[in-house]
């Protein structure tokens, strides 16, 4: 991997890289460089990607007849809980904060490494122990309380390994949480002189606000699930009715964690937008300040509005329309930032390569995943579509359309920072639209299917749903391929690819002024700051 | 079945939210077109080799779009709470058929006594309202057709109204995760005209009514040991309570309604009429869900009475 920094420069014998100094499993394991971390944490969540995609993909061939074909109602049940609980807390939400956040926010600001590197390996192991739990939960038999663990059907009614699975998540919570501390004080801390809050690119930004919703989030979280364990193992009565405890207590702690997790998902998603957008389009992003208080006035205003989640769940109707008027006001900034991406290739010179395309696919597929957001902030919408596929096609626009394209965006667009290594951009095009592809056809049917009235979570269903439900699991073969094709032209490009150099994409953060990949403590000399970020037009 | 239950009009309020529903809609596919549009035409325009003069973006768009897309969705969120505040209000006179949710069937009792497993009778163009409860975890009780659903909570009385208009099978289905056979907890909502409905409801055979039932229990359970209109002992009147404001001895004033009544069979120290003392013994555990609703239709049919509540009044 190293002798393609050889080629290029040729003045250094041996250019150190954060890969070679050290190839022992120690110097992996006992790492407290935040690029080594990054990279732990890359493996860790790539692995439950896949585990998590292989349990979607027998789901959806399993709808293909309405009245299934090779699972029984428990297996079924057990697999959309475990797509879902991996999904959510072993992919989506530590994505790209724990990846691209540890490897190069640090790096953007021109800091040697995060505030508390120790914390950051330490962070990992709790993640790891936290999927070990989730692991066990899976092999001894799995789950079935779907991934929101509502009550009493979880601390009373549900077999299978409840206790392992809220346990597997609450450890992994603390990983958010010391992630979250470490990367606030970092921005705080060690950003490089010159590099003033109006100049941080705004891809810090974007974890700047997702560290602060996780810190502020996840405890509740793991309040939530403490008492499922307290109920389900010691008996102490928290939910469960008949001892005077109440339900819906669960799902207002659930959601006031689940609601602002979305943000936690989808804010760094946007970061990686806006950085993209801006390289490939040769120009600032347009309208910066409003970007940052956008992004800052998602993750407070996020925190207010969980309860849209419970319009049906007999909450009053006066907290009805509260929540769903808070809900129309989380979605003002959400339509700004869309607006202010567009504005910003206006006037550019862009130049489609993939992290782009990635890039674009996000923009339309958040336009569709927020807009139908408003369809769920109404009461009257919602009453008839929650627990249908609307919802399910909702948040799977702005999950995986919106987080996951991003997460793709950035893929393709730190890969050269990162391994040294140029990709087939043809090929990497090629996944990127194939992806969209995909994602349209499993997912836009679901939205009919919804509104004609399909519940989520059916493992039978009445046969006026099949043609949707075929088309969708039609477009999960696309989606799987599209996913699967990376997995071959990356690995393929750490061995033949060409050498990146420093700066492939000619970009203009500080992470793009270090070799590639970069060595141990980033940067040979310290940086100053003395401009704007996206100081693309006098470049 | 038709596939496109979107359009079958089978009530006034599913017509309402299917109006909402398809401007949201088409307001969704204009922001969306418009969107995909300036990607596509800026890409193309200002691809990197297309010499063609460029200028920034104005400034002042961004002081006319935060405004507007603001008042946009005020406006929406005006126009879709509007509509639903009109449906906030039970509605008056309506027909209480009790639904009684559990792992993973629908019982349902007619108003008559009739009994029904997973399947809903109910004429049409009178206001039907659902009261409904669960044995178990929490269910939630779908009707596609009228775009209305509402969880059913165990211990606790959950409503779902409406007014059908056009007679015909429709799906009933479970919508909240309920455990193994949740898929399978479905069943018909069958609307008949007026009619039709009486006719079906006297074929069912001859069963009490859900009142002669609950008298029955009221007696059996011992209730009208205490409120019946020959006790001696200091107890709440019970005759025509149900929809009566309440006076509590906490200084709370709480309607007698059906939650109300299960509440204070279940858990009477939770709620002591003002003058009593709170010696009632729960029945949590004797009572089941099914003669819960026998027991609040019985107090429920005591509202027209007035001759027992001669001696049951406070002495």
């Amino acid at each position: 991997m190293t002798d393609a920094i050889l080629d290029r420069l040729p003045q250094a014998k041996q250019p150190q890289t954060y890969l070679n100094e050290g190839y022992t499993l120690s110097s992996w394991l006992l790492t407290t460089d935040h690029k080594r971390v990054a990279i732990l944490y890359a493996l860790s969540i790539t692995f439950f990607f896949f585990i998590g995609g292989a349990a979607i993909s027998l789901v959806r061939l399993e709808l293909i007849s309405p009245n299934g074909m090779m699972l029984t109602d428990e297996q079924y049940n057990r697999l959309f809980t475990l797509h879902g609980i991996i999904m959510v807390w072993f992919f989506l939400v530590p994505s790209i904060p724990t990846t691209f956040g540890n490897f190069l926010m640090p790096m953007m600001i021109g800091a040697k490494d995060v505030a508390f590197p120790r914390l950051n390996i330490m962070s990992w192991y709790i993640f790891v122990i936290g999927a070990l739990f989730t692991i066990y939960a899976l092999i001894a038999g799995g789950v079935d309380t779907g991934w929101t663990f509502y009550t009493p059907l979880s601390t009373l009614y549900a077999n299978g390994s409840v206790i392992a699975a809220a346990a597997g998540v609450f450890v992994a919570g603390f990983s958010s949480i010391a992630t979250g501390i470490n990367f606030i004080a970092t921005v705080h801390l060690q950003r490089a002189p010159g590099m003033h809050w109006k100049r941080l690119p705004l891809f810090v930004w974007s974890i700047y606000a997702t560290s602060i919703v996780m810190i502020l989030a996840t405890p509740v979280l793991a309040m939530s699930l403490l008492m499922i364990v307290a109920e389900r193992w010691l008996g102490m009565p928290i939910f469960n009715p008949a001892n005077g405890g109440d339900p819906l207590l669960f799902q207002h702690l659930f959601w006031f964690y689940s609601h602002p997790a979305v943000y936690i998902m989808v804010l760094p998603a946007m970061g990686v937008v806006s950085e993209v957008l801006a390289c490939f389009a040769r120009k600032a992003v347009f309208g910066y300040t409003a970007m940052v208080i956008s992004l800052m006035s998602i993750a407070v205003v996020g925190f207010l509005v969980w309860g849209h989640h419970m319009f049906v769940s007999g909450q009053s109707q006066f907290a009805n329309l509260v929540f769903s008027f808070l809900s129309f006001i989380v979605a003002v900034p959400s339509a700004i930032k869309v607006f202010n991406w567009t504005a910003t290739l206006y006037g550019g010179r862009i130049t489609l390569k993939a992290p782009m395309l990635y890039a674009m696919s996000f923009i339309g597929l958040f336009t569709i995943g927020g807009l139908t957001g408003l369809f769920l902030a109404s009461v009257p919408i919602d009453i008839h579509v929650t627990d249908t596929y609307f919802v399910v096609a909702h948040f799977h626009f702005i999950m995986v359309g919106g987080a996951v394209s991003g997460f793709f965006a950035a893929l393709h667009f730190w890969w050269p920072k990162i391994t040294g290594r140029m990709y087939p951009d043809n090929w990497a095009r090629i996944g990127a639209m194939t992806t969209f592809l995909g994602f349209i056809v499993t997912f836009m049917p679901q939205f009919f299917m919804g509104y004609a009235g399909m519940p989520r979570r059916y493992h039978v269903y009445p046969e006026q749903f099949q043609a949707y439900n075929v088309v969708s699991s039609v477009g999960a073969v696309i989606l799987a391929v599209a996913y699967l094709l990376p997995l071959f032209y990356l690995t393929w490009s750490l061995r033949y690819g060409k050498p990146a150099g420093r700066n492939p994409w000619d970009a203009t953060g500080l992470e793009w002024q270090t070799t590639s990949p970069p060595p141990k403590e980033n940067f040979d000399r310290q940086l100053v700051v003395s401009a704007a970020p996206y100081d693309y037009e006098n470049t | 079945m038709n596939p496109f239950v979107y359009f079958s009009r089978v009530s006034n309020e599913a017509i309402a939210v299917d109006h909402i529903f398809f401007a949201l809609t088409a307001l969704s596919i204009v922001i969306v077109g418009v969107v995909f549009l300036l990607l596509l035409v800026f890409s193309v325009r200002f691809r990197a080799d297309n010499p063609v003069h460029r200028r920034k973006p104005p400034r002042i768009f961004e002081y006319i779009w935060t405004p507007a897309t603001f008042f946009l969705f005020l406006f929406i969120f005006w126009w879709a709470a509007a509509n639903q505040l009109g449906a906030l209000d039970h509605p008056k006179d309506s027909l209480d058929i009790h639904v009684v949710a559990k792992q993973w069937m629908w019982k349902v009792e007619q108003p008559n006594g009739v009994r029904e497993i997973d399947e809903i009778h109910a004429p049409i163009e009178t206001p039907v309202r659902l009261v409904m409860t669960s044995q178990d975890v929490i269910h939630s009780l779908f009707l596609p057709a009228l775009r209305i659903k509402q969880d059913v909570l165990p211990d606790r009385i959950t409503y779902l109204w409406f007014t059908a208009q056009k007679p015909g099978i429709y799906h009933l289905l479970c919508a909240e995760f309920c455990g193994t056979e949740h898929s399978r907890m479905t069943g018909r909502l069958v609307l008949m005209t007026q009619p039709d409905y009486a006719r079906w409801s006297r074929s069912q055979g001859p069963s009490r009514g859900l009142a002669a039932q609950g008298e029955k229990l009221f007696r059996s359970l011992g209730c009208s040991g205490c409120h019946g209109p020959n006790s001696s002992v200091h107890a709440p009147d019970l005759a025509g309570v149900y929809g009566r404001e309440v006076h509590l001895s906490d200084g709370r004033v709480v309607t007698a309604d059906e939650a109300y009544l299960r509440d204070s069979i279940l858990k009477p120290g939770s709620a002591i009429v003002a003058g009593y003392k709170p010696e009632m013994p729960s029945f949590a555990g004797t009572v089941g869900e099914d003669d819960m609703v026998k027991l609040i239709a019985y107090l429920k049919s005591l509202a027209g009475h007035t001759t027992i509540n001669q001696q049951g009044e406070r002495r």
